[in-house]
């Protein structure tokens, strides 16, 4: 470990002692950020896992129904059909704190009231297939939705847990450490610096005690 | 208000705009970068984009995972699942945990 390059003086030696409490203390308080980042990390984690597989169904389902109506139904009638939706969808965000990450909060706005209100085309020139499809998109929305919203808290929560994961290190391998030998190298060389001046002394008090009194 | 929007081939995607989600049927990696950056700076909050279009624009999607918005998320498209969805997930554990715990 690398001695940090001060001066031996006792002002260098209470300003380290500081720096060495403060280290401390932000290595035990960042710890347990760490701990607690990784915990809720962990629950968001799972509940990704689930809504992805869900959601993962559910489309897979609509996208079954959509290349049956597909085959069945021309494609420009099927484009027609969907072309001019009744429904709009807009997003109310919020942000929400967690361990000093923002995460995004989504809410969504219906422009109609009713949210079955949702097939933009009637029933008579399009396949029953078109409406499963569009039924299985619609049931899984708002699970959708909630994805997006835990998937961007894992994505910023691994980040920040990188960061923090980083500090701790480094507080605990490199500046702890440094700050230790510093101030032991320090106290040394006062110590060393005292024990000089005592000899210095005694040899000084020698001297003028053989001149006075020519005593040996 | 924040809006939601849908990228990827026209077969995969026609069902969202019954929703009302903004829809873009784009295949050209090019468009898609340039539509991803437009829509990040007009509003939409959350794109869903089908697995075979976000391969082809991998390095613009990782450009937006550290930042608050949009949320990009990944939905399979009418041929079926790559796994490239979870794929993203397991990324996201590595970063955090330092070694994928999720098997």
């Amino acid at each position: 470990m690398a001695r940090l390059n001060v001066n031996p003086t006792r002002m260098e030696l209470s300003k380290l002692k500081k720096k060495l409490s403060s280290a401390r203390r932000g290595h035990k308080l960042l710890k347990d950020k760490r701990d607690e980042l990784m915990r809720q990390f962990m629950i968001l984690i799972k509940e990704n896992r689930q809504l992805r597989t869900e959601v993962e169904a559910a489309i897979s389902e609509a996208n079954r129904y959509m290349a049956v109506a597909g085959s069945v139904m021309q494609r420009e009638v099927l484009e027609t059909a969907l072309m001019l939706p009744k429904q709009e969808v807009e997003l109310e965000v919020s942000e929400k704190n967690v361990m000093s990450v923002y995460i995004p909060e989504f809410k969504p706005k219906y422009r109609s009231g009713d949210t079955n209100d949702i097939y933009s085309y009637g029933m008579a020139f399009t396949s029953i297939d078109l409406d499963g499809a569009v039924s299985a998109l619609s049931s899984v929305f708002p699970k959708m939705i909630r994805l997006a919203e835990v998937e961007k808290a894992c994505q910023l929560m691994a980040d920040e847990i990188e960061k923090t994961r980083r500090r701790v290190n480094a507080l605990e391998h490199i500046m702890i450490p440094d700050y230790e030998e510093t101030i032991k190298f320090i106290t040394m060389k006062l110590s060393e610096n005292e024990r000089s001046t005592t000899t210095s002394l005694m040899k000084v008090k020698d001297m003028v005690l053989k001149q006075s009194h020519n005593f040996h | 208000m924040y809006k939601a929007a849908v990228i990827g081939d026209s077969a995969s995607v026609s069902g969202f705009a019954a929703l009302g989600l903004s829809v873009f049927r784009e295949t050209e990696p090019e468009k898609i970068t340039k539509l991803i950056s437009r829509l990040a700076a007009n509003e939409f909050a959350v794109i869903y984009i089908t697995e075979p279009a976000a391969a082809l624009v991998r390095d613009t999607i990782n450009k937006y995972r550290s930042s608050k918005l949009p949320s990009i998320v990944l939905i399979p498209a009418i041929e079926g699942n790559t796994g490239e969805g979870v794929r993203a997930l397991h990324e996201a554990v590595e970063k955090a945990v330092g070694s994928d715990i999720l098997n």
